[in-house]
């Protein structure tokens, strides 16, 4: 009699999040129009589908060559980048953790530097700049991996701190990279590290979608074992979970996600530690929701983001980190006084 | 063999610092059986070592005739069910942690709760009392109720073996007794083979039909309570001066500690202690 209660409440549950993957879907959509519609070339949202037929007109060419690439690329990154911040808050049991903690993207950041200051984006194409940035993350994600994981007895809060150094080294190296070089790469290595999503190469776009896509479902397999972390890795294997095997492709999954991202928009703050935690207060911590609400919750942000960006002062464009670091900030704040109002420990 | 729980020479540990030297005991089904000994003798290193927690350097450990090491993970969660000595806590509820309890059982792409899960959940939180609490956070329930929850998560395995690393620890005595009372019913009711790790002496004479002795990583007696808590025993593994005597209404022995004052206020008067 009461377990049938207990069933609808877990029905009652799953529904739940059923209205909210609709709701977060919804906003998506929504964000998505408003991004289509909003900027320099007002295109009306009943224009829209006709707009589209005139493949001939200067508002196609802006929807297909500038609108729609820019909200694929925020769809992609603001997704994975939450979707990243969500593994490693789980994998390393700290809400403060976020896709950058680990260094990733000053990996990113200082690979950048090297080629712009070497002058190779001059000689080789511009496209050497996403691939170092690749490189760079790369190299980071192997060295806290060997030191952090593979040498035996690990210890996962040994790997954040050696995650947080490297960020440390990899900025100072930047800044003296940065104080020996020309301004004008000075202007290019800054125009980077603050972050754009207007980025010309489809392909890149794709890759990041791709990546992205894949990265949500991977994430998806691991949705229990994620949840028995949250009880610590010694439970975790208790309850029969690979604890250690599970924080190993996860931390990967997310560091590869990560470093994409960065590669291809740069470094946008934020998403990754406002939006996991924002889904949790809203919906609880259970993995099996938190994974898809924080794709979906991260690509809303990210466009609604990109739309702010590129309005605010227009015709000129603000960095779109700008935007999710003052956003993000207050958000967060807000959250954090909630959760203390809910008496929660997340 | 005829034991249910055969521990063969084990020896596990944390490199070259700690490790067990060869321990070998065996449990009968349906057995309350508890480790005992001083702080830093091994008991957790051991509870580890048969938990799984810890690899094994030789030795190995058959339960109901299989080799836990050559288990799978999720194979030996279906068998041996294990409750830590702290406390879980984490902001998830009393229900589905203790739903927890069917990862074991899950398939790959099997997300959501079966519902035979919610069921046995059910079951054990009522069984446990802690179905009251239900919906509240791990978080913010008391220690005894933890342990309740914990105990409930452990049942939901449905296990072979029950293994408990002091359950009392933090529990003033009417939570302890109310644990231990909880564990000697499933024990008795559901010939549920348990096997804890009890730091207080009283407590594993009175509750467990089996004890292990531990002292500098070895085992040092095993036997039933009358056979391992007797004075000799326990001063030489705890290097300190008792008295036991039986508890007066159920016969096990009940160990009394002296203060230094009244042993040397004895010395002065009669000389060397001599038994």
């Amino acid at each position: 009699m009461s377990s049938k209660i207990n069933q609808i409440r877990v029905q009652n549950r799953y529904l739940k999040w059923l209205l909210f993957t609709l709701v977060l879907t919804v906003l998506l959509v929504a964000a998505t129009l408003l991004s289509l519609t909003t900027g320099e070339a007002k295109i009306d949202l009943s224009n829209l589908i006709s707009v589209l037929r005139q493949q001939d007109s200067i508002e196609y060419y802006i929807l297909t060559q500038i609108r729609i690439p820019r909200i694929l690329l925020a769809f992609a990154t603001g997704g994975a980048l939450s979707l990243s911040g969500a593994l490693l808050q789980g994998i390393f049991r700290n809400p403060l953790v976020e896709p950058y903690t680990l260094g990733i993207s000053g990996g990113a950041a200082l690979g950048v530097a090297f080629t712009i200051v070497l002058g190779l984006h001059l000689t080789l194409g511009i496209y050497i700049l996403p691939l170092s940035g690749f490189i760079g993350a790369l190299l980071t994600i192997f060295i806290v991996g060997v030191l952090g994981f593979l040498r035996g007895n690990s210890d996962i809060n040994k790997m954040l701190l050696i995650g947080v150094m490297i960020s440390f080294i990899a900025s100072s190296i930047m800044m003296l990279l940065m104080s020996i070089t020309t301004a004008n790469n000075l202007h290019g290595i800054i125009f980077w590290i603050m972050g754009s999503l207007d980025e010309p190469n489809k392909n890149l776009i794709y890759t990041c979608l791709a990546a992205a896509i894949a990265g949500l479902l991977i994430s998806y397999l691991f949705a229990r074992p994620l949840n028995a972390l949250l009880l610590g890795e010694e439970k975790a294997n208790y309850l029969g979970i690979n604890s250690k095997a599970t924080i190993r492709i996860l931390f990967i999954t997310s560091s590869l996600l990560t470093g994409i991202c960065v590669s291809v928009a740069g470094v946008i703050g934020f998403v990754g530690l406002v939006i996991p935690h924002l889904i949790r207060l809203l919906v609880g911590s259970d993995y099996r929701f938190l994974i898809v609400g924080s794709f979906l919750g991260g690509s809303i942000f990210l466009i609604l983001s990109d739309v702010i960006a590129r309005t605010i002062i227009a015709p000129n464009e603000l960095p779109i980190g700008v935007i999710t670091g003052i956003l993000g900030g207050v958000l967060f704040i807000i959250i954090l006084n909630r959760m203390r109002k809910k008496s929660r420990h997340v | 063999m005829s034991e249910y729980l055969n521990i063969d020479n084990i020896v596990c540990g944390y490199g070259k610092e700690f490790n067990l030297r060869e321990v070998s005991f065996s449990i009968r089904q349906g057995a309350l059986a508890g480790i005992i000994g001083p702080n830093g003798s091994g008991k957790t290193t051991l509870f580890k070592g048969i938990s799984g927690y810890l690899p094994l350097k030789s030795g190995s450990i058959f339960l109901n005739n299989k080799n836990l090491g050559k288990l799978k993970l999720n194979e030996k969660a279906k068998r041996v069910a294990v409750v830590s000595q702290f406390p879980d806590n984490a902001a998830i509820s009393v229900e589905d942690y203790v739903l927890m309890g069917r990862l074991p059982y899950r398939e790959q792409f099997q997300f959501f709760e079966p519902r035979k899960d919610i069921e046995l959940a059910e079951k054990y939180m009522r069984l446990t009392g802690i179905h009251k609490h239900r919906r509240k956070q791990i978080s913010q329930l008391s220690g005894g109720e933890k342990q309740l929850a914990a105990l409930a998560q452990a049942l939901t395995q449905e296990p072979e073996l029950l293994l408990l690393d002091e359950p009392t620890s933090h529990l003033d005595i009417t939570h302890q007794v109310q644990v231990l009372n909880l564990i000697q019913r499933l024990n008795r009711e559901m010939n549920l083979t348990v096997l804890m790790i009890i730091h207080d002496l009283n407590l594993a004479a009175e509750y467990c039909h089996y004890l292990i002795m531990m002292k500098d990583g070895a085992l040092h007696t095993k036997g039933s309570p009358a056979e391992v808590l007797n004075y000799e025993i326990i001063e030489q593994v705890y290097d300190t001066v008792v008295v036991t005597q039986n508890n007066p209404l159920s016969g096990k022995p009940a160990v009394f500690l002296v203060s230094e004052d009244i042993l040397n206020d004895i010395k002065a008067r009669y000389g060397e202690i001599k038994r």
